[in-house]
């Protein structure tokens, strides 16, 4: 095991043997094949996240400050959190997870991406389409239904552009060349069909053909829950099963243990959305299928940790037993495999009823969401854009330190949304609870875990912008060749085209 | 399993299980809900919400009041009470047997009927006390009572049901508190001028108040000392030398709010009524 980290293109796996000599030169093909629609599928996806996370500041600002930005009827505290939300989880999360699963496709299936084009006119759409539910939504024209709040139009547009990635995937998987499927494939196949059903079928039971009364909320809440446990989570599980066994350099303990956690996942993650509707206006059948559910779904968790757990100990008795100081992926996402089981249990926790009378309606549920959105989701995704996207452009990350500067502020500010919220909403909960207390103090005593939460977005911010700017540094590098050698084709003369590059 | 077709089966097995357990299940047992006719005034509940609040739901829904506020009571369950709606002739032997129940104050209580005697009680243990005290004329009933932190705020007398919601669209339960809950809004008797005003500024009404204020949803206009304001405008005091008006999406949304109203006593969720004054009292909840 070299030194080098993963983030450099030195394959980590090396050992000159020929066989792996030629599988890299295949690794190389299939990256190469994957280069353009995967840059435009990460690069789109980087910015929608960042725009999210300015949206969410300043949804955290005017919790503080309810007079910032008040006139503005597009900036209202009502519009901006759906917009961010938005943002994050159709622009950036499904976007780049989007990318990152084409990618485990080909590469596990040993295949070449053979839907560029469509790939690339799919990538359009989808963002036509998110640019345009975001601007409906800050301009009123919302659903008015959680994750779902773009209107119609855009979410068939969102459909068709997801149809053929989806299409793509599973003919990606149909062709791969590698007959062993891979843990990570099992679940990149299982989003690949469940995301389109629950959008589908959430979109027309809400919106085109609606279901009446308190129906809806109990859709509503199948899809949120969903599009964590099935769409984002598979994703999620998908780059933690690639990556743990190929950067700690051991093979993955037990297959077998993956394939129990896979399918508890597939049959319990699907009933455990309604715990919001604990003590709600629906029969109480309903959201206790969902307590029981998410209790189920501890198995999955612990078995996951545990063959994790084993794959890694092996790895510590190798020389490779410090891989995670030295390799930033790996730190990623082990970070995401924390957040991950964390997210499982005080889900399971949160979903007792007892629990829930108290912290349901309370910031306790932001904090849930952030640590799986922000921690587990996104920490994933941000190791494997690191891994993946060298390979990609064949150039280096240009700044090794403002990886670790993101690494750090995003760690920093999934605690402080996710303890600061937690710790917050528990005591907003106690204190509801209590009705002497007038609402309006229970109210203002979240004021300053509000503020922690604002401090977490920030870090969060701080720590894109530093990858933001990672990133475009190694586009320009990539760039670079190509612009010089177009000019040079014009003009025939490539030192201005640099220059005119760097102006 | 590296088989991709068991794997593709498996993956549908669970999407339609999915289908069946929270999406047909749920459509069969309140999908279907009708409007029902209310026993106490032979009212059609919910009744259809009318033009001008059925617009101000969209401006609801378009400001994204949903992110604070939530439109559901929540109840922890029920217990009785027994209230002496009657004290009837017979003062002494009265005292004598709300004495034998350890009532305390039993003379002064049996002036001041109707009036609460004892809460916290199973059916049972409060049916037999009510059957003890009833005698004569004096008469005594078993009330029921409502729990909850939510119903102990004031929020609303009893838990809010699927029924109360059938002809919302879109359904805006919500699921944070920021704000309070406005399921019961149309019950609290807040004179329009005032909502008004909430919207405009609602520090002015409410000092602590962490809302924002929703002042592109009014016109505002410099008026002259002495001026004569519109009828609908905000009084002087919120900002001295101008006259804000309400625009149409401002009277439409308080219109709304106004409407909320989720106290109807419904079999499913029934509503504490304690006797009234009238000599005819009667046991008006019903009984689960």
């Amino acid at each position: 095991m070299s030194a080098t980290s993963s983030t450099s293109l030195q394959e980590t796996e090396a050992s000159g043997s020929a066989s792996i000599a030629d599988d890299r030169a295949n690794a190389a093909e299939i990256d190469a094949s994957c280069r353009w629609p995967l840059l435009l599928l990460f690069t789109s996806g980087v910015l929608w996240l960042v725009l999210g996370s300015v949206l969410a500041l300043i949804a955290a600002i005017k919790l503080h400050k309810g007079d910032f930005l008040a006139d503005l009827s597009w900036m209202t505290l009502g519009r901006i959190r759906p917009a961010s939300m938005n943002s994050f989880l159709y622009g950036f999360a499904s976007q780049v997870g989007i990318g990152v699963m084409l990618w485990l496709m080909c590469r596990l299936g040993r295949v070449k991406l053979g839907f560029q084009w469509p790939v690339i006119v799919a990538w359009k759409l989808w963002n036509i389409a998110v640019t345009v539910g975001v601007i409906a939504i800050l301009a009123g024209a919302t659903t008015g239904f959680e994750w779902l709040e773009m209107p119609q139009g855009v979410a068939g547009m969102l459909f068709i552009a997801y149809a053929i990635f989806g299409i793509a995937l599973v003919a990606t998987f149909a062709m791969r060349r590698d007959s062993e499927v891979f843990p990570s494939q099992w679940y990149v196949l299982a989003a690949a069909f469940w995301f389109p059903w629950i959008y589908s079928a959430a979109n027309y039971l809400l919106v085109i053909d609606p279901v009446r009364g308190t129906m809806q909320a109990t859709i509503n809440g199948w899809f949120t829950g969903n599009l964590v446990s099935l769409w984002l989570t598979p994703i999620g599980l998908a780059g933690i099963f690639y990556f743990l066994p190929r950067l700690s350099g051991q093979p993955l303990f037990s297959r077998e243990l993956a394939s129990f956690g896979f399918w508890v996942l597939l049959f319990f993650g699907n009933f455990g959305g309604l715990t919001g509707l604990i003590g709600g206006p629906v029969p109480n059948w309903m959201p206790a299928v969902s307590t029981a559910a998410n209790v189920c779904l501890l198995v999955a968790v612990i078995s996951n940790l545990w063959n994790w757990h084993l794959t890694c100990s092996a790895a510590c008795g190798t020389s490779n037993r410090d891989a995670w100081k030295k390799d930033s992926v790996l730190r990623f996402i082990l970070f995401g495999a924390l957040a991950y089981i964390v997210h499982g249990v005080v889900a399971a926790i949160m979903s007792v009823p007892t629990v829930a009378s108290v912290t349901n309606f309370t910031y306790a549920v932001v904090a849930r969401n952030n640590l799986v959105l922000h921690g587990f989701v996104g920490m994933v995704l941000f190791g494997c854009l690191y891994y993946i996207i060298p390979r990609l452009a064949q150039v280096n990350w240009p700044s090794e330190s403002s990886i670790r500067v993101h690494f750090g502020c995003s760690v920093a500010g999934v605690a402080l949304l996710f303890l600061g919220l937690g710790a917050g909403g528990v005591l907003q909960g106690i204190k509801l609870a209590k009705s002497e207390l007038p609402f309006m103090d229970v109210v203002r005593g979240t004021v300053p875990f509000v503020g922690l939460s604002t401090l977490g977005v920030l870090l969060l911010l701080i720590g894109q912008l530093a990858f933001l700017t990672n990133y475009f540094k190694l586009l320009r590098a990539f760039a670079e060749p190509m612009v010089r050698a177009a000019c040079s084709v014009c003009c025939g003369c490539g030192s201005t085209a640099k220059s005119g590059v760097r102006s | 399993m590296n088989n991709g077709l068991l794997l593709f089966f498996g993956i549908f097995l669970s999407l339609g299980g999915s289908f069946w357990a929270l999406l047909l299940a749920p459509q069969v047992q309140i999908g279907r809900a009708q409007p029902v006719v209310l026993e106490a005034t032979g009212e059609t509940y919910p009744a259809p919400r009318s033009g001008m609040a059925q617009q101000g739901a969209d401006i609801y829904r378009a400001q994204g009041c949903v992110e604070c506020h939530s439109q559901q009571v929540r109840q922890s369950g029920v217990n009785f009470e027994v209230w002496l709606a009657d004290s009837g002739n017979a003062w002494p032997q009265l005292a004598a047997a709300m004495n034998q129940l350890k009532i305390a104050d039993a003379d002064k209580l049996i002036t001041q009927v109707p009036v609460k005697l004892v809460g916290g009680l199973s059916m049972l243990e409060a049916t037999g006390i009510a059957s003890q005290l009833t005698n004569g004329e004096a008469k005594a009933q078993v009330v029921l009572a409502t729990l909850g932190s939510d119903i102990r705020r004031g929020w609303g007398k009893r838990a809010t049901v699927s029924q109360d919601y059938l002809y919302d669209y879109p359904v805006q339960l919500g699921s944070l508190r920021v704000g309070p809950d406005l399921a019961n809004y149309g019950t609290r008797a807040v004179p329009v001028a005032l909502a008004l005003q909430h919207l405009y500024s609602p520090q002015s009404t409410m000092p602590k108040s962490m809302m924002p204020p929703y002042r592109y949803l009014f016109n505002k206009r410099p008026v002259v000392d002495g001026e004569k304001r519109a009828a609908n405008a905000l009084p002087a005091t919120v900002e001295p030398g101008y006259e804000i008006t309400p625009k149409p999406e401002a009277e439409a949304l308080v219109a709304y709010l106004m409407s909320l109203n989720a106290s109807a006593p419904l079999v499913e969720a029934p509503v504490p009524m304690p006797p009234v004054k009238s000599a005819t009292a009667v046991l008006a909840a019903p009984v689960p």
